[in-house]
């Protein structure tokens, strides 16, 4: 198969072809991590209904196909065909470009993902530090989408999502340090192969060894922190309709609006896929004797999505000054102290990372 | 001693983990949910709803033309002309009910002497337009002589307690 798409490839492309072809297989890579990608969006605005529809005694939406599963992709239809309204005050360049600058990095991040041991887009190895650096770029989306719609809310939502987003980062990078202090590289794949390895995975009990528990305050902290990093509830301020309608994205409709849903959910998946990987073994198998598979990541990474649901079904918005306590005055100390703490632990006789 | 409680139950993210116990609890709990089209609530033979005009066994049109109900309605949604008709007897010659007007309090049944003009427990109707909603004396005895034995059957039920 290979051999015959190189031969026909150099036939008409002649000396160019390898790089050509570098191109094109890299294009259906990120295809195929895309797509799959986009429908797992959709399906989690549906299942976000469904669950936080349970958890209110209704049923959710019940209506288009077979128990609602069509839901998706009739929003989506819909939302592809309404209008895409400008303020007439707005920036109109800054105004269509906010939602790609909010889009493209959500993206960007799944790149270095690793889906098991082979299975990865680019394997860098500072693929946290990338992360990292992209997923911050995505603040800017949002900035300039409260800034350019010339609206006191989008404005005033844009400025609380910023300050959250940047506060939080901090109690975040703070929480990954030790992770990478831990497993001793910044490449995702060898953190998790780091969990691999342990006391309880030479027992079978491979799920005892994973970060959590060692690091179950920094595992807590870490997972409140990418709630607030995408401003999901109860830290959803920057949109909350009480105060200040829809935030940033007030002044948006169809398929501009359309591209921020998808945005934050898609960095949902990404906190959540990263929750799996650093803290619960990734892709790896809770029991010794099963094998090792990508599907373990997904039913991690659908377990970590569905706190986030039950989070916003059950706690009320947080105040906007309590949010910049927690983030800065408990968190940063919290992990400060922790790292420290980690730090003489591994100093110590009784180290379990060596 | 209350402050230490309070420090560690504030750790432990004690109270969160109280609420997030609530609703998982409740994911379990069987819906309360009513699907409309396919499920329907129980409804009371009372219930005020579409208009219709009835008539007697013979055919003839139990409405006098007495203006009661015109008189007492709230909304000012029923227009009643009349004239003598051939036999000498007093009838309507026109008798609009307005259901864009109309706030189905029901005073209208409860005013006829002969119980000619009922509200019917349909409630699934709609129009298209305004006029669609402006029920004329023909619309009205159509939807008599379509739901008659619905009429029939509700006046039964509610007769002895009257």
């Amino acid at each position: 198969m290979e051999e015959t798409i190189a031969q026909f490839g150099t036939q008409w492309f002649g000396a160019a072809w390898p790089s050509l072809w570098l191109v094109i297989w890299t294009l259906v890579k990120i295809v195929a991590i895309v797509a799959p990608l986009l429908l797992a969006v959709a399906y989690l605005t549906y299942f976000e209904r469904k669950v936080i529809g349970f958890m209110q005694v209704r049923m959710g939406p019940n209506r288009v196909g077979p128990l609602g599963l069509l839901q998706p992709i009739a929003d989506g239809l819909k939302l592809l065909f309404k209008e895409i309204i400008f303020p007439s005050w707005a920036d109109k360049k800054v105004f269509v470009i906010a939602p790609m600058l909010a889009f493209a990095p959500a993206l960007a991040v799944w790149a270095v993902v690793p889906f098991n041991d082979a299975l990865v887009l680019a394997n860098i190895d500072a693929s946290l530090l990338y992360i990292l650096a992209i997923s911050s770029m995505s603040v800017y989306g949002v900035v300039l989408a409260g800034w350019s719609s010339n609206s006191k809310y989008a404005f005033l939502g844009a400025m609380r999502a910023a300050a959250q987003i940047v506060s939080y980062e901090i109690a975040m990078g703070f929480a990954l340090i030790v992770v990478l202090m831990i497993s001793g590289s910044l490449n995702l794949t060898d953190i998790v192969h780091a969990q691999q390895k342990g006391w309880f995975a030479d027992r079978g009990l491979a799920f005892l060894s994973w970060n959590w528990l060692p690091l179950l305050p920094l595992f807590v902290v870490y997972f409140v922190s990418g709630v607030a990093e995408t401003n999901r509830a109860p830290f959803d301020v920057a949109e909350g309709e009480s105060e200040i309608v829809a935030g940033f994205h007030v002044d948006y409709s169809g398929m501009a609006f359309a591209v921020f849903f998808l945005a934050e959910y898609t960095e949902m998946i990404l906190v959540a896929v990263l929750t799996s990987l650093l803290f619960l073994g990734g892709w790896s198998a809770p029991f010794g004797g099963l094998p090792d598979s990508a599907w373990w990541l997904v039913g991690k990474t659908c377990f970590m999505l569905f706190f986030f649901l039950w989070f916003r079904a059950t706690f009320p918005r947080y105040r906007y000054d309590h949010i910049m306590r927690l983030g800065w005055k408990v968190f940063i100390p919290l992990t400060v102290v922790w790292i420290f703490v980690v730090g003489i632990w591994m100093l110590s006789p009784w180290n379990i990372w060596k | 001693m209350r402050a230490l409680k309070h420090f560690f139950r504030s750790f432990a993210l004690w109270e969160l983990l109280k609420g997030m116990a609530v609703t998982g609890r409740h994911f379990f709990v069987r819906k309360i949910t009513v699907r409309y089209p396919e499920e329907k609530t129980p409804m009371s033979f009372r219930f005020r709803g579409l208009h219709a005009l009835r008539r007697y066994p013979d055919g003839e049109e139990r409405c006098i033309a007495c203006k009661l109900c015109e008189a007492i309605c709230p909304a000012k949604a029923i227009t009643i002309e009349l004239a003598e008709r051939d036999d000498g007897s007093r009838r309507t010659t026109q008798y609009d009910i307005d259901l864009t007007k109309c706030i189905f309090c029901g005073f209208c049944e409860e005013a006829c002497p002969v119980e000619a003009i009922v509200e019917t427990r349909i409630h699934e109707y709609h129009g298209e337009s305004r006029s669609d909603l402006y029920y004329t004396k023909e619309k009205l005895l159509a939807n008599g002589d379509r739901y008659a034995a619905i009429i029939e059957a509700d006046k039964a039920l509610d007769a002895k307690y009257r």
